[in-house]
């Protein structure tokens, strides 16, 4: 048995005493936790008492009512948060404007319970917020313990595979019940809708295999003598049958040969995904243009297209994981929301660094920098000059 | 008269069928595949039920709509449609989900739901 502090916060002492009543004998235990938590109660009448015992207690839940005689209950939460303190909030509160939901919301308050309330309703939000005490003990936990479990990527993750399952589990349900009639022809569109889920079910499904291979570490990096050239050469390659499908125009502007030592998966991983990303999210009849340079120190890649951009706001989340930027531009664009995550993680693993820069209805350009890795030999190994174009 | 159902959704497939689903059972279907296109539907025109998505260009799309077609049409009975439930102990965004709790749709209903269930629920919400 754990035990959750809570501490009450209202200046109605019915309203304390009940809760303390409600909650005496409750427990609460769900079947993947491995013991059942009851809760220990305190009470303040004050917003100014509740600091005082916050600080001294450290609870783990405070009920906290919004309208106090003294200060009120959004500035008490303020002092939770600037304290950081790691305390789940819940206001109580007879009537929650929208502005007012908001504010604590985003200084943390995490449920809502109407005033008046039944002792279900409270039962029911203790009972959310102690699975989440719970699942958050445990991450940390599992982090502590070096088992990198991230429940918000395998959740999102779910759903990423899910949505296309839903897809096509509707679609062979409509054929099966034949929806549109007895002439298998009437079922093409949605064939072929099947089908394009699948694909980008299968292109996720990589995409974790490439992040796998990354995030299990170092060991796996094999770096050979490699020559970047003619890996962003084969990238281009595999892409042209989707240029071709855009009139999209790819330049590659290289040295001849770029041979250094690195994991040639890993280069591979970086020109796939910015060439395709490059190709994909541009227009009609647009202009894609690697560019490979390097010196004794470094090297640089940059891929620029001239497509539909990135806003401010959106670069800066651009590179975490399942993050696609939605909006009408790209929602007939496939994506697993992995490719530029993967990118920096692979960068960031060879000690590079990537940034992006970009205007909306311009075009974006992506560079990466990767310090050059000396040969054998001590010197960094390439063969240089001879610039060449390939469109 | 037949009733009107709005959906908004930006996954065009779910949108299809579920548009699909929703006609066999009788109803008109108004669609709209963005938030953006959702508050636009809903500026100008009153459905008699919402099927909103809760994911689309925002993490919160489907809450704001609600919130907003409840301010516009208090009446109007408002269906939130997720794929990732609670249940599974593993939604999307834990403090996310709770952080919104406060916002009440009349219904949340998972993506998965069978079409004779989601027609109970669509009639039970219209009294019908």
């Amino acid at each position: 048995m754990a035990t959750l502090k809570i501490l009450v916060v209202d200046d109605e002492p019915g309203i304390r005493s009940g809760v303390t009543r409600i909650l005496r004998n409750f427990k609460v235990d769900y079947p993947f936790m491995d013991e059942m938590y009851d809760f220990e109660i305190t009470e303040a009448a004050t917003g100014e008492e509740a600091i005082e015992q916050i600080d001294r207690e450290q609870p783990d839940i405070v009920l906290l009512d919004n309208k106090l005689p003294g200060i009120q209950g959004v500035t008490v939460l303020e002092d939770i948060r600037n304290k950081k303190y790691d305390i789940f909030v819940v206001m109580i509160t007879s009537y929650a404007s929208l502005e007012l939901a908001i504010k604590v919301t985003h200084d943390g308050a995490v449920d809502f319970i109407p005033k008046p309330f039944t002792p279900q309703e409270l039962k029911s939000s203790l009972e959310t917020i102690t699975k989440q005490i719970y699942l958050k003990r445990m991450a940390r936990k599992m982090k502590h313990e070096g088992k990198q479990i991230r429940f918000q990527f395998l959740s999102v993750l779910s759903h990423e595979l899910k949505a296309p399952l839903n897809a096509v589990e509707g679609y062979l349900n409509m054929v099966k019940e034949r929806q549109l009639g007895t002439n298998l022809n009437d079922y093409n569109d949605l064939i072929d809708r099947s089908l394009k889920r699948l694909h980008g079910m299968r292109n996720l499904i990589l995409d974790l295999l490439d992040l796998t291979k990354i995030e299990s570490g170092v060991p796996s990096q094999r770096p050979i003598n490699t020559d970047l050239v003619e890996i962003a050469r084969n990238a281009i390659d595999t892409m042209m049958p989707f240029a071709i499908q855009k009139e999209v125009t790819v330049n590659l502007d290289a040295p001849e040969k770029l041979v250094l030592m690195f994991d040639a998966d890993e280069i591979e991983i970086i020109f796939n995904n910015l060439i395709s990303n490059a190709i994909k999210y541009n227009h009609q009849g647009g202009t894609v243009d690697i560019t490979l340079q390097h010196d004794d120190h470094q090297t640089m890649i940059s891929v620029k297209d001239t497509g539909i951009g990135i806003s401010q706001e959106d670069q800066e989340r651009l590179f975490k994981d399942f993050v696609r930027i939605k909006n009408t531009q790209t929602k007939n664009i496939t994506g697993s929301g992995l490719g530029l995550s993967i990118v920096k993680k692979v960068v960031e693993l060879n000690q590079g660094r990537i940034t992006v820069e970009s205007q909306p209805g311009q075009g974006s350009t992506f560079n990466v920098w990767l310090p050059a890795p000396q040969a054998k030999d001590g010197k960094p190994l390439s063969a240089t000059s001879n610039t060449t174009s390939q469109s | 008269m037949k009733k009107t159902i709005l959906i908004v959704d930006d996954d065009m497939d779910y949108l299809y069928q579920l548009k699909l689903k929703i006609e066999r059972f009788g109803f008109e279907v108004v669609t709209a595949d963005s938030q953006h296109e959702g508050e636009q539907v809903i500026a100008t025109f009153k459905p008699d039920l919402a099927i909103f998505d809760l994911m689309m260009e925002n993490e919160d799309s489907g809450f704001v709509l609600s919130y907003k077609m409840k301010k516009k049409y208090p009446d109007v009975p408002v269906i939130l449609a997720t794929a990732v439930t609670a249940e599974t102990g593993m939604s999307f965004d834990l403090s996310e989900e709770s952080n919104h709790q406060w916002i009440k749709a009349d219904l949340f209903l998972d993506k998965g739901i069978r079409g004779d269930q989601l027609e109970k629920e669509i009639k039970k919400l219209l009294k019908i």
